[in-house]
């Protein structure tokens, strides 16, 4: 238990040190700065995958059954994407985002209960883990698509009205902002697709029935539907810019909701009482 | 010794002042040569452009050597000193050191960020060297001048965005596009701005160049020089889809280019952003087409306005430049301090001295011995110490009289590996 804790206030301080050296990269314009965070930040996540296998070992099941552990393995799927990304865009200000996103969700885990309690059999089902990884790398892609969306928001207003703010200079081209929201989302779509139908399979393995409109499963269809919708305009209509920049952040928006919101405010079975099987 | 500084700039000076004062490029031998002839002037170099005319010279009288180098230079170029005087500025010691960093990184250039000085400077220097005008201080200070300067360049964006109106719109089109390799050009109109525009872009690698002229014989003269495809004036609107970005410059007195066809065209495009430059007066393109998703209007003002901003942002470099060079002078200013003769006697003295007593105190605590052997001991060692000190002493103190005495100093210094003198004690020589 003690090493978890070692090893959590390990990467929280990896995180916390990417998103300031990021932070300075993009405000002050130095380069090195931003080549220093990259690699601060990948070792923030191997230890971050060494603490959850860790906590996978001791647990016997994926750590994803409180809302503390969910935001941590959220945080590391963010993380994840966001090096994947990096391989080829390498943007100081998406790190700054992604990095800042992590520390903040590492944060909300720190503060949520920790209590472990006995588990549902439910969880006991290799579709579980599928599910639960599918569906947050495809949320942690689309995080990638809304950033990459306000961004160019903001680039786009400055190019229209003519009137440069020092954010100007750091942003990247229109061009590369609406590429990264299109290859967001041509990660995310189909993550989120087989997230969802591998959450249907594992319901009907345990509950005998794929769909049943419990309030999660509601939102996730309607945030599908969204991202569905993106994804039909930018391939056969042409959208692109400044439509499928709102798109992608209305989605984010769903998704959020649909992540902590459905959690939080609404019931059903994917809450973390029920999957604790405490009512 | 200290750096000294003396000159004139488009700062301090109008053009009539500085073109009578400005040395001739080709003929440097000269000027060197009457500069190192001056009595209290030890090394220097002269840096002449169409901006400012500097003299840098180092000196054991910094005050006589500035009073000779402006009479030198009033008489050298034939001007009364009382027309000169009052456009000359001067500096001494660590200001000195700073005016020509701030120089060289492009920090006092009109154009803040401009590149062409740091060449010319070192040109300058290169005369400096091959007629030897150049010493120890000189030749350390101007490496460390254009290695500043070079980090001012990587380190800052002090040079990164455009200060003129077609490479503005350069910047803009990659802001938008991201990479130019793959876009067309279309040119409407003639006019020397648009035709220097087009060159920068077909510079960054523009896939297609299109013409078109009410003319059309001026249309693919043009054309021919850009390797580019001319189109009849008429039917120009029918190829605007193939078209990213366009630069308008006619002499019609009504648009060219409606909102709405514009609206048309971007359907066509499926919503790929069309940045179009209106450089002509009146205006070609109908503004009303920058409310247009996806197309980007910018007219001769606006790039303006992108230049002014552009200026600013450079503006806020240069105060991170200015961190940098203070850093540095520090560190040449330590460095010239240690080229002071007496410090360096007192510390070569010190240095043996401490030798000296550690080797005795290690002999007699092993010997044993008694007071007079002690004694004999400490009167040998002093000898020994005194006698291997004393030609060097005597040199360094000769040193401070010959041109190149630094020379000896820097050498001792290195040799028996002295420390520069602490912060306190530099105080103490300024």
């Amino acid at each position: 238990m003690s090493a978890h804790i070692v090893l959590f206030k390990i990467v929280m301080l990896c995180y916390l040190t990417a998103s300031i050296l990021y932070l300075v990269a993009v405000v002050s314009r130095r380069v090195k700065s931003g080549i220093l965070a990259r690699w601060v930040l990948l070792g923030g996540a191997i230890v971050h995958l060494m603490s959850l296998v860790a906590r996978f070992v001791q647990l016997g099941h994926t750590p994803v059954t409180t809302l503390n552990e969910s935001l941590s393995f959220f945080a590391w799927c963010l993380v994840l994407i966001f090096l994947i990304f990096d391989l080829r865009y390498r943007l100081a200000v998406l790190g700054a985002f992604s990095s800042v996103l992590a520390l903040m969700t590492m944060l909300g885990s720190g503060f949520a209960p920790k209590a472990v309690e006995p588990l549902n059999p439910a969880l006991n089902s290799w579709w579980f883990p599928l599910h639960v990884t599918l569906a947050f790398l495809g949320n942690a892609a689309f995080a990638m698509a809304f950033a990459a969306g306000v961004m160019y928001l903001l680039q786009d207003r400055m190019l229209k009205s003519k009137r440069f703010s020092p954010l100007y200079y750091r942003l990247p081209s229109l061009d590369t902002l609406d590429n990264i929201n299109y290859r967001a989302l041509s990660f995310g779509f189909p993550l989120m697709t087989l997230g969802i139908i591998s959450g249907a399979a594992w319901a009907e393995s345990v509950w005998g029935t794929y769909w049943s409109w419990d309030p999660k499963e509601t939102w996730a269809l309607l945030t599908w539907f969204v991202y569905a919708a993106l994804l039909h305009g930018r391939l056969s209509i042409g959208w692109r810019g400044r439509r499928a920049a709102l798109f992608a952040i209305i989605g984010f928006a769903c998704l959020v909701f649909t992540f902590l919101g459905v959690n939080l405010l609404l019931g059903g079975q994917h809450t973390f009482d029920a999957l604790l099987g405490t009512p | 010794m200290k750096m000294l500084v003396l000159g004139l700039s488009h700062k301090t000076a109008p053009v009539e002042i500085r073109e009578k004062v400005a040395f001739s490029p080709t003929a440097m031998a000269e000027p060197l040569r009457q500069m190192l002839a001056l009595d209290a002037v030890n090394e220097g170099i002269i840096v002449s452009t169409c901006n400012r005319v500097e003299l840098y010279a180092v000196s054991r009288e910094p005050d006589r050597a500035l009073l000779q180098l402006k009479h030198f230079l009033a008489e050298y170029h034939a001007v009364l000193y009382e027309h000169l005087e009052e456009h000359l500025y001067n500096y001494v010691g660590e200001d000195a050191i700073r005016h020509v960093l701030r120089v060289a990184a492009s920090l006092d250039s009109m154009v803040i960020g401009e590149p062409q000085i740091l060449g010319q400077i070192k040109t300058a220097y290169g005369y400096a060297s091959e007629f030897k005008t150049a010493g120890l201080i000189l030749n350390r200070f101007m490496h460390k001048a254009f290695s500043v300067a070079k980090r001012v360049r990587t380190e800052t964006a002090i040079a990164s965005n455009a200060v003129s109106v077609s490479f503005a719109a350069v910047e803009l089109a990659r802001k938008i596009f991201d990479h130019l390799e793959d876009k067309t050009v279309m040119l409407i109109g003639a006019g020397e701005m648009c035709e220097l525009a087009a060159k920068h872009f077909i510079n960054c690698g523009v896939a297609e160049v299109m013409v078109t002229n009410r003319t059309f014989a001026r249309a693919e003269k043009l054309a021919a020089e850009f390797h580019g495809r001319a189109v009849a004036f008429e039917n120009f609107r029918d190829q605007l889809h193939r078209v990213d970005i366009v630069l308008s410059s006619t002499g019609a007195p009504d648009y060219v280019l409606e909102a709405s066809k514009l609206a048309e065209v971007i359907k066509l495009r499926r919503n790929k952003p069309m940045f179009l430059i209106d450089i002509a007066v009146p205006r070609d393109i109908e503004p009303k087409a920058n409310k247009i998703d996806n197309i980007y209007l910018y007219d001769v003002d606006d790039l303006q306005g992108v230049v002014q901003s552009n200026l600013k942002e450079r503006h806020k470099e240069a105060a991170k430049a200015e961190a940098i060079i203070d850093v540095e002078i520090a560190q040449f200013y330590r460095w010239l301090s240690t080229l002071e003769v007496k410090p360096t006697i007192v510390a070569l003295r010190n240095k043996l001295e401490d030798l000296r007593q550690a080797e005795v105190q290690k002999t007699l605590s092993s010997l044993g011995a008694d007071d007079k052997t002690t004694k004999a001991i400490e009167n040998l060692t002093r000898a020994l110490v005194n006698k291997i000190l004393h030609q060097p002493t005597s040199l360094l103190k000769d040193a401070q009289n010959l041109p190149d005495g630094e020379v000896y100093i820097d050498a001792v210094r290195m040799l028996f590996a002295l420390p520069a003198p602490a912060a306190d004690e530099e105080d103490e020589q300024a």
